[in-house]
């Protein structure tokens, strides 16, 4: 009973993909759209295997400038949180300007971030960053605040100094919150690096994107589109792999 | 003259929360405070663990100087407050380590222990895979670990079902007395306190004050003294929780 539900449960968004796909393909043979407009689905899968080797070129660009985005995003967001976390006012200080960087709109920072540093993947890698760095760094903020203070206190009177509580208490606690907002910003690192591209660049999918939609191929525009998304979606699963591996406390169920 | 507490007072946001405390506790012993709940005694915990300075008055740990000063002892409360990312063994051996020993041979110090405490075999498991019991059972370990001599516990059965606690607290007896180890215990539970205590301090509402103290251990009280001398505590408690509402 039990086995039947957990397999309908990953049947299901299955199906509903099928679905859809299906609805898709039935609406532009009822229609008859043309491929400038809309293609079938049949013909973005035939073109992802006609340009396959254009694509991975491409690819390779994009998962670089997204894969080196999101690290320097994570290592800045960690030392950024754990001295925000540890020096009062610092967090009083930095606290609003984080917010604030979040409210700049993206396609304006982009565009000045090609005047400034041209077409390469410097403008893109930091547009990742400017997008990933944010849910990680309050999810790790959020994370290292929720200690219990009964917790600190014990350590206290064991003897424990600050860095001994963070190293040994704080971080640990922090993790499962860490890795949400990783998980986050790992799904938001390939679109980064995609409007990056938009926007002027020589390589990438966003770059081979805009070429394919100004000569109206929109079956090659769409097939970029679903690599996008396996890419995502690879992303995330290896984000989900590190949580498994750095947390192995949570693995197990409670007993009883 | 294990540890004893000096004419403590303290104020904490404004209220007026220890009014010249001063007890005492022997080697060997076990000493229950008792008082109403939210009258003080855990700051006084606090205060004896070095966590908190009084306003007034001093600590004194083996005869030594030891107000406002940590890491002499820890002490034990409801919650267990084990690590979660770190297992029984690791978890209880954490006293050693940040006392400067290494990881292994604070686990080959701590390992020694599992057996009486009742944790045999599951040093390798995480804190949410075992029960309550087992857990507070670890908790004590560890308290232990900082400190064998001195063992202050503050309601650490009290988050325990009935049947558990009842099984606890019979452990714990035994388990002080064939370790030798001196114990301040706080509890609102008549019935643990006379269980458990060589010796019981009676506290009043707050400011928490001495009310009384209750010498068990040259007596031995018969069924019926015992059941008067509860109700007489009982009388007092429930006087003083008025006085606090």
């Amino acid at each position: 009973m039990k086995k039947s539900a957990q397999t309908t449960a990953k049947l299901l968004p299955l199906l509903a993909v099928l679905f859809f796909i299906l609805l898709w393909d039935a609406g532009v043979r009822y229609y008859n759209t043309p491929a400038w407009i809309l293609p079938s689905p049949g013909q973005v899968i035939k073109s992802v295997f006609t340009i396959h080797e254009l694509l991975l070129m491409h690819t390779a660009t994009t998962l670089l400038e997204a894969g080196l985005g999101l690290l320097l995003a994570m290592l800045l967001a960690v030392l950024i949180a754990v001295l925000m976390d540890s020096i009062y006012w610092l967090k009083q200080a930095l606290y609003p300007l984080v917010i604030i960087s979040q409210t700049i709109p993206l396609i304006v920072l982009t565009v000045l971030f090609v005047i400034w540093f041209g077409f390469g993947m410097l403008p893109k890698i930091l547009v990742v960053i400017l997008v990933c760095f944010f849910p990680i760094l309050i999810s790790l903020i959020n994370g290292l605040e929720s200690v219990d203070d009964d917790q600190i206190q014990l350590f206290r009177s064991m003897g424990a100094g600050r860095l001994a509580i963070t190293k040994m208490v704080k971080i640990p606690a922090a993790l499962p919150s860490f890795f949400s907002g990783l998980r986050i910003s790992a799904t938001y690192s390939i679109m980064g690096a995609i409007i990056g591209e938009w926007m002027g660049a020589e390589k990438g999918l966003g770059y081979f994107m805009t070429l394919a939609q100004k000569g109206y191929q929109v079956d090659q525009v769409l097939a970029a589109v679903l690599v996008i998304c396996l890419l995502s979606l690879l992303i995330v699963k290896i984000v989900d792999l590190m949580e498994y591996i750095f947390i192995p406390w949570n693995r197990w169920q409670m007993k009883g | 003259m294990k540890i004893e507490v000096n004419q403590i007072s303290k104020s904490l946001g404004g209220m007026h929360t220890l009014d010249e405390v001063s007890l005492n506790l022997n080697q060997g012993e076990f000493v229950v405070l008792i008082g109403p709940s939210g009258c003080g005694k855990s700051t006084l915990f606090n205060i004896i663990a070095g966590l908190i300075e009084p306003d007034q008055g001093s600590i004194s740990i083996d005869g030594q100087d030891w107000t406002g000063k940590t890491g002499r002892i820890s002490y034990m409360q409801q919650k267990d407050l084990l690590l979660p990312s770190r297992n029984i063994l690791d978890n209880v051996s954490i006293p050693l380590v940040l006392k400067g020993m290494s990881k292994k041979a604070a686990r080959e110090q701590a390992v020694a222990f599992l057996k009486d405490f009742g944790l045999e075999g599951f040093g390798n498991y995480y804190p949410r895979q075992l029960s309550g019991g087992m857990r507070q059972r670890a908790a004590l370990l560890r308290t232990y670990l900082q400190a064998s001599d001195i063992l202050l516990l503050d309601e650490p059965f009290a988050a325990l079902d009935a049947i558990s606690r009842r099984s606890m607290q019979i452990w714990l007896k035994e388990l002080s007395a064939r370790y030798t180890a001196s114990v301040l215990f706080i509890t609102h539970d008549i019935e643990e306190s006379l269980l458990l205590a060589d010796r019981i301090y009676l506290f009043t509402a707050r400011p928490a004050r001495v009310k009384m103290e209750i010498d068990l251990q040259n007596k031995d009280y018969d069924q019926m003294e015992r059941l008067q001398l509860k109700e007489e505590i009982l009388v007092i408690l429930e006087e003083e929780n008025r006085t606090q509402d």
